[in-house]
Order: C-alpha cells, then sequence, then structure tokens
C-alpha cells in the first residue's frame, strides 16, 4: 500500500525501447503458393555502415592550432576591414585573401538555445546549451557550447562570457568553451 | 523562356516507415497517381524527367535517382539528379520548369522521395546535422532544431516573438492535416498540448517540429500546347526564385534589410539585417518570383501558401521573408488569424480569420517532411487547390479554398541556405 511522505521514485517503463540488435537467421518460410508472395511482409535486415574519413581542415587548420595553444583566432580583410570570428581564408565581401587575427576572449551572447535532444553522436550530452557569440570589433558570430548555467532561463541574450580551453586538446570546435563572465 | 504549366500531380501517403516498399516503388505510386490523373498523357509523350533526393546516406545508395527513372521505364531519356538540403524537391520542381520553359522537353516529371526510416530518429538527426559546417558547427553538437531554436530565440528578443504563437502555428497546421488523408500526422491540438509536449531545443517542442518521414511526390509539367491538349484545367507557374545563403549562420550579414515593393526602408530603423532572425535567402526568392509574376502587395494578391514549416519557428520567418507581414509582425500575423483557415474550427477566437491561408495542406509539421518529395509535395497540394480538386484527392471538400487562384509554395534549406518560392496560378 502506498503511504504518505513516500520518496519519490522513477516510474517503470511503459514502453521497451527500439533496439538496433538482433537474431542470426539463415532462411525464412516461403509459401508453396508463389501468388500469395504480394502479401508476404517485408524482410528487414540490419545493415551496418562504418567509415573513418581521413579529414583535413585545410585553410582552417591554424584556428585548431591555435585552440591547442589557448588562442581564439580569427580572420580579417586586410583591404576591407571585415572581421570573421569564425575563420574563412577568403573573404566573401571582396573576394581578397584575409589574414589570421586573435579574438578577444571575451564576449556577449548573441543568441542561445538549450538541446535536450541531438544528433545520435551527441545525445549523451545533452541536455547542453548552444550559443552564437559576437565580440566588440568582430562582425561576424562564433558558434560555441556554454557551461555553467543549469537551465535556459539563467542564460541571457546579451550576458557576458569568456572563453575557456580544454587542457588536453582534442583539436576540435569544442576545445573552447564559454562561460559567464560574472 | 516559354510559359510552362503544371497538367498533374501524385503523392504516395506520407508515413513514418514504408518497410513494405522501397524507394523506386514509393516514387511510382506517386507517379502512376499522377499518370492517371491525366488519361491523355501517354507515357511515351514524356520526353524527360528530373528527380531529387536529400541524402545518400539515408539511402545508403548511391544513384538512386537513376533507379527510381529506370522502374518508372523513362530510360534512356534525359535526367538528372537535384539536390539542395531541404528545398530539394523545390528546386527540383524549378529544374523541371527550366527544362519546359528553355524547349528542352514539352513534357518534364519532376519527382522526388525520401526514405528516412531506414536509421534511428537520432542517427537520422545526425545525417541531417551533417549538413552544417563539418569543421566548425557540426562538432559543437550538431542539431539542426538547435540552429533553428536560436534563430528563434534571437527573433523573440528582437521582435518580441512569443512561444504561444509558435504554437498557434503548430495548431492550425495540425488542424487543417485532419482533412488531408496523405498526411502522416492529423491531430487535433491546443496550445497547452504543444507548450506541453516534450522540450527539444528551447524554446522548441516536439510538437514545434516536423517529423521523419517515407514518402514521395511527382510533378507533370509542359508547355502550353500540351497542356491545354492533355487538361481542361492546367495550372500555370508565372513566377519563380531562388535565393541562398551562407551555411554557417554566424557568418550571416548584419546589414540593411531587402526591401520588397511595399515596404520603405524607413519601416526598419536600425534593425541588423538578416542576422540570425531572418532567411535573407527566403526574400531574395520571394522577391524574384513576385517581379516574376508581377505580385507588388503579396498579401492581396495570393489567396494561399504552402510554406516550409520545418519549425512552427520558421513558418512564421517565412511570413516575413514573403513580405506578407513587415519583418518582426510574423507572431502578430499568426495570432491575428490571417494565415489559418476560414472554413476550419481551430478552438480559438482569430479575429482575421482566414485572410491569406497558410499550409491548407496541413504543411510539413503534419503532412510529414520526406525531404526530396516535399517541395514536389507542396506542388501537388497547391495544385489540386488551385483546380479547385480537393474534394476528388481528398475525398472531402472540407480543405478546398472558395478562392483559389494564385497559390505561393515554399521550399527552405538548412537554416536558409537554399530557399525557392514559385507561383502557381490558375490557368484556363
Amino acid at each position: 500500500m502506498a503511504k504518505k511522505n513516500q520518496v519519490k521514485r522513477p516510474a517503470a517503463s511503459s514502453k521497451f525501447e527500439e533496439l538496433m540488435t538482433g537474431t542470426t537467421v539463415f532462411n525464412v518460410p516461403l509459401p508453396a503458393d508463389l501468388k500469395t508472395l504480394k502479401g508476404m511482409s517485408p524482410i528487414v535486415i540490419r545493415q551496418p555502415y562504418n567509415i573513418d574519413y581521413i579529414h583535413s581542415y585545410g585553410q582552417d587548420s591554424p584556428f585548431f592550432a591555435g585552440l591547442s595553444n589557448k588562442k581564439l583566432l580569427g580572420t580579417k580583410c586586410p583591404k576591407c576591414d571585415y572581421t570573421w570570428a569564425t575563420p574563412r581564408l577568403a573573404c566573401t565581401r571582396c573576394g581578397g585573401e584575409t589574414d589570421w587575427v586573435e579574438l578577444p576572449q571575451t564576449g556577449r551572447v548573441h543568441t542561445f538555445t538549450t538541446c535536450y535532444f541531438g544528433g545520435e553522436e551527441f545525445l549523451k550530452e545533452t541536455p547542453f546549451h548552444l550559443v552564437l557569440v559576437e565580440f566588440d570589433g568582430v562582425d561576424t558570430l562564433f558558434l560555441s557550447r556554454l557551461l555553467g548555467p543549469e537551465q535556459p532561463e539563467d542564460i541571457k541574450i546579451g550576458m557576458k562570457i569568456k572563453a575557456k580551453f580544454r587542457r588536453n586538446s582534442q583539436l576540435k570546435p569544442t576545445d573552447v568553451y564559454f562561460v559567464p563572465a560574472e | 523562356m516559354r510559359p510552362v504549366y503544371m497538367v498533374s500531380g501524385g503523392v504516395s501517403k506520407f508515413a513514418k516507415a514504408r518497410p513494405d516498399a522501397t524507394f523506386q516503388k514509393i516514387v511510382k505510386e506517386s507517379f502512376d497517381y499522377a499518370m492517371n490523373d491525366v488519361p491523355k498523357l501517354k507515357h511515351s509523350m514524356i520526353d524527360g524527367s528530373v528527380v531529387s533526393y536529400f541524402s545518400d546516406h539515408f539511402t545508403r545508395q548511391l544513384m538512386a535517382g537513376i533507379m527510381a527513372v529506370d522502374y518508372l521505364g523513362l530510360c534512356p531519356k534525359p535526367n538528372k539528379r537535384i539536390e539542395g538540403g531541404g528545398a530539394t524537391g523545390g528546386l527540383c520542381f524549378q529544374a523541371g520548369w527550366e527544362a519546359v520553359a528553355s524547349g528542352r522537353m514539352n513534357v518534364c516529371a519532376a519527382f522526388g522521395f525520401e526514405t528516412m526510416s531506414h536509421v534511428p530518429t537520432w542517427k537520422g538527426n545526425e545525417f541531417i546535422a551533417l549538413a552544417s559546417d563539418v569543421n566548425f558547427d557540426y562538432p559543437v553538437g550538431g542539431f539542426y532544431s538547435g540552429y533553428y531554436a536560436m534563430m528563434v530565440n534571437r527573433h523573440m528578443h528582437e521582435f518580441g516573438t512569443t512561444v504561444e504563437q509558435l504554437a498557434m502555428v503548430s495548431v492550425k497546421n495540425h488542424m487543417n492535416a485532419y482533412g488531408n488523408p496523405y498526411a502522416q500526422k492529423r491531430r487535433k491540438l491546443t496550445i497547452a498540448d504543444v507548450r506541453n509536449s516534450a522540450m527539444v531545443a528551447y524554446p522548441l517542442t516536439l510538437l514545434d517540429i516536423c517529423v521523419m518521414s517515407d514518402g514521395a511526390a511527382t510533378c507533370i509539367l509542359a508547355d502550353e500546347e500540351t497542356a491545354f491538349k492533355l487538361t481542361d484545367h492546367p495550372v500555370k507557374i508565372t513566377g519563380v526564385g531562388t535565393g541562398t545563403d551562407m551555411m554557417r549562420m554566424s557568418d550571416r550579414p548584419h546589414g540593411e534589410v531587402l526591401l520588397a515593393p511595399n515596404e520603405k526602408k524607413s519601416d526598419y530603423g536600425n534593425l541588423k539585417y538578416p542576422g540570425v532572425h531572418s532567411f535573407r535567402a527566403g526574400r531574395s526568392a520571394g522577391l524574384q518570383a513576385y517581379r516574376m509574376a508581377g505580385i507588388t502587395d503579396p498579401l492581396k494578391q495570393i489567396d494561399f501558401v504552402e510554406l516550409h514549416d520545418a519549425y512552427t519557428s520558421s513558418e512564421i520567418q517565412t511570413y516575413e521573408d514573403l513580405a506578407l507581414c513587415k519583418y518582426g509582425d510574423g507572431g502578430k500575423f499568426v495570432e491575428a488569424g490571417y494565415p489559418f483557415m476560414p472554413q476550419i474550427d481551430y478552438g480559438m477566437k482569430l479575429p482575421k480569420k482566414g485572410t491569406l491561408p497558410v499550409n491548407p495542406s496541413g504543411g510539413l509539421i503534419a503532412c510529414g517532411h520526406p525531404v526530396g518529395a516535399t517541395g514536389l509535395m507542396q506542388a501537388v497540394f497547391a495544385f489540386w487547390q488551385i483546380q479547385g480538386s480537393i474534394k476528388k484527392h481528398y475525398g472531402s471538400p472540407e480543405l478546398q479554398l472558395k478562392k483559389a487562384n494564385r497559390g505561393l509554395i515554399h521550399s527552405h534549406a538548412g537554416t536558409g541556405t537554399y530557399v525557392t518560392v514559385s507561383i502557381m496560378e490558375r490557368g484556363w
């Protein structure tokens, strides 16, 4: 019998999780009458597909070298002065080649979200916050994670945030992340 | 350029999963539907085709396009595959238009499909997120719902748009789909249902977001002479526009609004445009199509719109891009009731109900979003609406608009990178 003041416990699941495992089968039945085949239910099999790519960051590589040295690098067009927070070697405004510059390590939240679900690769990390960061004197934004606030309601557009770096670089854009600056 | 008409269309029933059929058979269902709807069109009269599907990852079959073409018996005639993310279907429709407008073909079949059920939902989200920069964006936590959620949070910040306004779009489109037998999700919802469903990416809930689907759609396009030989009720394509924008949202400029004919610079003060709150590609595509079709006041000159509501937020943003209202007024536009259908009871009070119905079919949110088919599906639903043949195809006249002489269809790819707008009009 349920009693008052009972400790709240998680409810038992009402649904089995879909599994991608199965049983090895070497044969299925086939009816003798071929006229019935169009009514046959489909055969569904598991088909694995795994690849390791040889991915080059190409001309973007210095950005990742910067992260592993705790520097945030953007690019600046020497002709039109436009500064890209997310670097690109070609200026799309004038077609010129940009130069690498160091970005400030403090900025503001331009916009944000909290992801409670995600692509399979990131599902285990949910919930997490994504932010687009704006920097003084820089014309474009930068996508990053925001750590620290617990709930989306704790994040405000315009709030000051600062960059932090992983100690052991993974050579991924998540080598940098942001936390509230004050 | 020659005038181009749509003479027929067909769709498969959109479903979460179609394990009973491969993509070729699903395409053939939509193709056969279209062929059967114009008995005078013989298979031999088709001069060639264009085919669209978004992701080789979902099919795990390269050159799936030609396999659909050969299944339909359209070899050795011309064909090419069209792809551009979420706008794949809209781009395919316009590629069919180009084939006929240029004189290369008199009759062109444009068909598209997607079979997204071949992987679990979260793997599917991972595939879709690969349509973001894999150096800078995908590895940070690639998730399209997250990207659109960031955009709408900025839209709310700039313009005061509310989550209840977003939820109204979901209620509207799910309710419209109730009368569409091809739709995947036919549900009667309230604003509270939308807000109380699972949070996916703040502030977007499960019911603010479209789902994965298996499905196909076919449009048959023809030149003027052939069109009137085939049917008494062809629909003329009077405007096409295609806009683009930078893949990384972070790179989008913060400049001046691309003004529509019914807007002036002073309407926008210091608004930085498009930033991440608006889709410049949608505005660009709309302006091109309006110019071609001679539209200067879209709210008055268009009778209905089928637009790409992968998210309730993007429907509201698209009202603004298409200049149905000013930038910033999208939330108020739905709140006032403009995009609802006049004949449907939505269980809420709407002062301007039904002035310009948007997504009378139920849109992507309720019909489903089999990506390569979606833009073509919109064309088929718009075609039936303009023909006045909704009763014939849906089995009930409930969703037939009284005035449907001119419709707009709008297809949109990842965070607004490709957007197509096409104008379709009564051709007889």
